[in-house]
């Protein structure tokens, strides 16, 4: 994975919000904070963010609301002009970008999924999926094929002549998901695209997304403020505070070794035994070979949760999905994270 | 919430303090006490503060005569004009053609009047029912059968061509001032001045400049709809919600297709309510190109009125009305109108049925009438005598081709003599009697007196003061500013004879509207009524309300104050019904618990809260009362109506504009300081 280039590249990017804002950061002293910002009649909607997005990963974004979010993932697509940075997408600057070929690359690669859905109330569900198809020029006959192709991967067949208004949230979003997918793009945005349904379509939503990401294997940015929702989807989580990333790392290390204090707390109420898998705490084996039934890498503690308190060995093998063991894991340790330390 | 927190003692005197008076206060009471002073000291007063110059100071006329003249014949203006009014001309005679025969091209007219009203059927049938259809295919029955078919034609063939021209002009301007700021920073205070501008000022220089004929009727009719359709297109397009937007970026979407398949789609509820707007104001202009001697049921209703036809006139008037309703209920129902999804596989005519059974009414009747003119038809005496040249199918078909001025059901003389018999019952004419002469004896004519006797710079000061209060410095400047303006053109009496029209009669209908609105807003079902009915008489031009006063009162002073008091009666009810009953149920049910009476409830609780709302509803009053003192100069006033009326007979533009601008300055001081005190009122009140 790491080997490729990754897809999208940020490097030191800015987005202020205010009269002159290049002016402003270009004669702004190094270190300023978030609050000293805004009392200059600024807001600093993303602040000096790196981040890179490999290829194929979910990167999901989380932090509170107002904290930046929209606007990191609307830089990427440069929904918004960056103030200060650099972007790349695969490898390209996006920022020395024209008009024609930036909506080409929006054409051809990029696909955004809203929080309030952003359905064009006059077009039908067939006519909204298509409409990116259209955009692009191609032919009615293909673009309908097309349409009813990803109408029918996300789960609204016979529906494809309703209007919007005609159809529940869920529904709603799933003709937005659909219309972000009909151009095959290479990277997909969502901007919590569940938090505007009710917590049971909510959690039957995220299941279909997983069903259609392990069909697809796209790169995905992901937004949400949901720490359950990020749990169950993401490769790593880039946890945002006042338009900076606090940390981006696997949801194991965000939960074990929180950076900052912000984090911290903000991981505080989470049950670690839910999060963090035996791959994580499996100690290299340095030559030794362990003794007995190992436990599978890809469990998380509170899988285990039986067997460490059964358990008689000080230390357990870990095995990856193959059977090969990788590494051996302190019980005591595991014991510590599920029962919470002494 | 309490009620205490909201209680209008309270928040009033966050501005007084404890007891003592605020610094915009003083300062106001200070400009009137100055005011007070030169009144009293009016003996010593030079001349010129109180007998007002007949020249003005400045011959602000004359200077834009100039100007007039220079863009009109020295930068060639006139060319371009004129070569707009042939096309429009041009666009014109056709309408004319296919709706009453004109002969001109494309020569296929006239259309058999029961084939419009067929297809009117159908598409009040597809926007709402059969209540729609009866009052699309009633209106044209109407006019067939009453014998107006022909002017009520000549009316709605300038109509067809100035809404759609309207439209498209509105539409594209209204997307420039969205697009670009500056372009919107300069046309705003342009359409303020147009929306409050007296309609007498869009006939002269259209009739200057596009000749004199439908074509001026057509260009004043375009440029008065226009406004509206521009502001409701940028406000359509600023609300387009931010995520259509992005997923219109996000798709790939060029500017231009932007525009056609994210925006204006999205803005459709607005752009569709300017078009109901372009409607109603297009028949409200259109009926008062009368004045320029347009035809057509303005012209008719004009010729009536001033011979004193009240039958027919009323007649007319009907006319007019059912036709205000149609298009007004029409456009509104296409306002609310929302697609509707076909299963898929739905044949194609299903998908189209209303379109074809409007084109298939239209076309079967068409086809009878072309199949009839040439078969001899009798007269309706001699039907059923085998004798009699002709055929009964003939007949028949003749009349739904066309209704002749012997078939028509006009009953204009009938009506002529029960409104006369009517008013000729002692009783009625002793309250008419007692009516005109109270009113003209104890209130307006004293009431005029006092206002021109105060000294000019007593009036300036007082209104300044009045923009002081409510608005501090740039009210006040604005205020008396405007005023001094129109003291310096040299048509301060007129103008005082104006307002003091429009005050009387504002005052009036507040005096009857509001005890009104204050008993229909306690039930439910009476308060709908009433706002149903305001609804409905908001959408009648106001030419209309000038026949019950003239019926009423005669050619004179109390029926043009009588005509606007029913005017402005309207909005000044309908807000303050929707102000009084907006309060928020929590609040009475507090003020309940609390104990208070019915009249404490209404007086602490439920006024101080609507009065926001009300004060909208007594602002369009008074810009309404500004419109219709103008069209009352035809019954004879002595004010700014009356010259503005007399120079549509010549072309003295630059007096017309000086006169206009007299109108709107004024009409505009009151529009920004009552909107001014509304919206601080509702921002101290936390409403919105
Ligand atoms: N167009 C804008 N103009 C000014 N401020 C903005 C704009 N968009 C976002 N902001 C500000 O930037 C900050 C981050 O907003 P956003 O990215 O929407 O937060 P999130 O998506 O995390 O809730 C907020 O303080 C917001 O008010
Ligand atoms: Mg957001």
């Amino acid at each position: 994975m790491n080997s490729e280039a990754p897809v999208i590249s940020a490097r030191n990017i800015w987005k202020l919000f205010g009269a002159d804002p290049e002016k402003y950061l270009a004669s702004m002293t190094p270190g300023r904070g978030f609050d000293e910002i805004r009392a200059d009649g600024y807001i600093a909607g993303v602040k000096d963010v790196s981040i890179k997005v490999s290829r194929g990963e979910m990167l999901v974004i989380m932090g509170l609301s107002g904290s930046g979010k929209s606007t990191l993932v609307r830089c990427f697509s440069r929904l918004h002009e960056i103030t200060g940075g650099e972007i790349l997408v695969d490898g390209q600057d996006i920022m020395k970008l024209n008009e024609n070929d930036l909506i080409e690359m929006r054409r051809s690669k990029m696909g955004m999924v809203f929080q309030s859905f952003g359905l064009l109330p006059h077009r039908t569900v067939l006519e909204n999926v298509a409409f990116p198809l259209e955009m692009r020029g191609q032919d009615r006959h293909a673009r309908r094929e097309r349409a009813l192709e990803v109408i029918k991967l996300v789960g609204l067949e016979g529906r494809e002549e309703y209007f919007p208004r005609e159809l529940s949230g869920g529904q709603q979003q799933r003709v937005g998901i659909a219309r972000s997918l009909a151009i095959e793009p290479d990277i997909w945005f969502l901007d919590e695209p569940f938090s505007a349904l009710d917590p049971l379509i909510r959690r039957e939503m995220q299941d279909e997304f997983l069903r259609l990401q392990d069909m697809l294997s796209k790169t995905i940015v992901f937004i949400t403020h949901d720490f359950d929702e990020a749990l169950r989807l993401a490769d790593r989580i880039a946890i945002m505070k006042d338009g900076a990333v606090e940390q981006c790392d696997t949801p194991d290390k965000i939960v074990l070794d929180p950076q900052t204090p912000y984090v911290a707390k903000f991981t505080e109420e989470i049950e670690k035994a839910r999060v963090v898998h035996a791959s994580v705490l499996a100690k290299p084996l340095n030559g030794t070979t362990p003794e007995g039934e190992p436990v599978p890498a890809g469990a998380t503690v509170l899988q285990l949760a039986r067997q460490l308190v059964n358990e008689s060995r000080t230390t357990l093998p870990v095995a990856d999905k193959d059977g090969t063991v990788i590494g051996t894991m302190n019980r005591q340790e595991a014991l510590d994270i599920l029962l919470g330390e002494g | 919430m309490s009620i205490t927190t909201l209680s209008p003692s309270e928040t009033q005197s966050q501005g007084r303090g404890d007891g003592r008076w605020s610094e915009r206060q003083l300062v106001a009471i200070g400009l009137v006490a100055l005011a007070v002073a030169l009144a009293l000291a009016r003996p010593l007063l030079p001349e010129w503060t109180i007998v007002r110059v007949e020249e003005g100071l400045y011959a602000y006329a004359d200077w834009l005569d100039a100007v007039f003249n220079f863009v009109r014949d020295d930068l060639g203006l006139i060319h371009l004009t004129r070569a707009i009014a042939g096309g429009l001309e041009y666009l014109l005679d056709a309408t004319a053609n296919l709706l009453y025969g004109k002969k001109r091209w494309p020569h296929l007219g006239p259309i058999p009047w029961t084939a419009l009203a067929a297809a009117a059927g159908v598409i009040g049938y597809y926007l709402g029912g059969w209540r729609l259809a009866t009052i699309g295919a009633g209106t044209f029955v109407w006019a067939a059968l009453i014998g107006q078919w022909s002017i009520a034609m000549q009316t709605m063939s300038v109509i067809a061509v100035a809404a759609p021209t309207a439209f498209v002009m509105g539409l594209v301007l209204g997307i420039f001032a969205w697009k670009s700021r500056p372009f919107e920073a300069v046309l705003k205070p342009v359409l303020a001045i147009l929306q409050t501008l007296p309609f007498f000022t869009y006939l002269l220089p259209a009739v200057i400049f596009f000749k004199v004929g439908p074509t001026a009727g057509a260009v004043a009719t375009i440029v008065y709809a226009l406004p509206p359709m521009i502001l409701m297109t940028t406000l359509g397009l600023r609300k387009v919600p931010p995520e259509a937007v992005e997923a219109g970026k996000m798709s790939g979407c060029t500017r231009w297709q932007m525009l056609r398949h994210v925006y204006i789609p999205s803005a459709r509820t607005e752009i569709l309510v300017g078009v109901n707007q372009v409607f109603m104001l297009c028949l409200a202009m259109v009926v008062l190109t009368a004045f320029i001697g347009m035809p057509g049921l303005g012209g008719k209703l004009l010729a009536m009125m001033n011979s004193f036809k009240l039958g027919r006139s009323f007649e007319i008037g009907v006319t007019i009305v059912l036709f205000a309703v149609m298009l007004d209920r029409l456009s509104k129902a296409w306002v609310v109108k929302q697609p509707e999804h076909f299963e898929r596989g739905t044949p194609w005519w299903q998908r189209h049925a209303y379109s074809l059974a409007t084109f298939g009414g239209f076309a079967i009747f068409v086809l009878i009438a072309f199949l009839v003119r040439d078969l001899p038809n009798v007269p309706v005496k001699a039907v059923g005598d085998p004798e009699a040249e002709g055929s009964f199918f003939g007949y028949v078909g003749g009349v739904l081709d066309e209704v002749g001025r012997k078939q028509s059901l006009t009953q204009g003389k009938g009506i002529d003599k029960a409104i006369k018999g009517f008013l000729g019952i002692d009783s009625v004419q002793a309250v008419t009697e007692w009516l005109r002469w109270f009113l003209n004896v104890w209130i307006l004519i004293p009431f005029r007196n006092a206002l021109l006797w105060l000294p000019v710079p007593t009036v300036i000061l007082a209104i300044g003061a009045l923009g002081y209060l409510v608005g501090g410095a740039r009210s006040a400047l604005i205020g008396a500013g405007f005023f001094a303006f129109i003291a310096s053109t040299g048509w301060w009496d007129r103008a005082i004879i104006t307002l003091y029209t429009v005050i009387s009669a504002v005052i009036l209908a507040t005096l009857t509207g509001l005890p009104l609105a204050i008993w229909a807003s306690r039930s439910e079902k009476w308060a709908n009524r009433i706002l149903l009915f305001c609804d409905t008489a908001q959408t009648f031009p106001s030419f209309i309300y000038l026949i019950p006063a003239i019926m009423l009162f005669g050619v004179n002073d109390v029926a043009v104050v009588f005509s606007i008091l029913i005017f402005t009666l309207v909005p000044l009810t309908r807000y303050t019904i929707e102000g009084l009953r907006s309060v928020p149920v929590e609040l009475t049910e507090a003020a309940d618990m609390a104990g208070a009476t019915r009249r404490q409830k209404l007086w602490h609780v439920q006024l101080p809260l609507a009065l926001p709302t009300m004060a909208v509803g007594f602002n369009q009053a008074i810009m309404f009362a500004f419109f219709m003192v103008i069209i009352a100069a035809f019954i004879g006033t002595q004010d700014l109506g009356q010259e503005l009326q007399r120079t549509l007979a010549g072309t003295d533009l630059g007096k017309n504009f000086v006169l206009g601008m007299c109108v709107a300055l004024m009409a505009l001081v009151f529009d920004h300081i009552i909107m001014r005190w509304s919206t601080d009122r509702r921002k101290a009140l936390g409403v919105d």
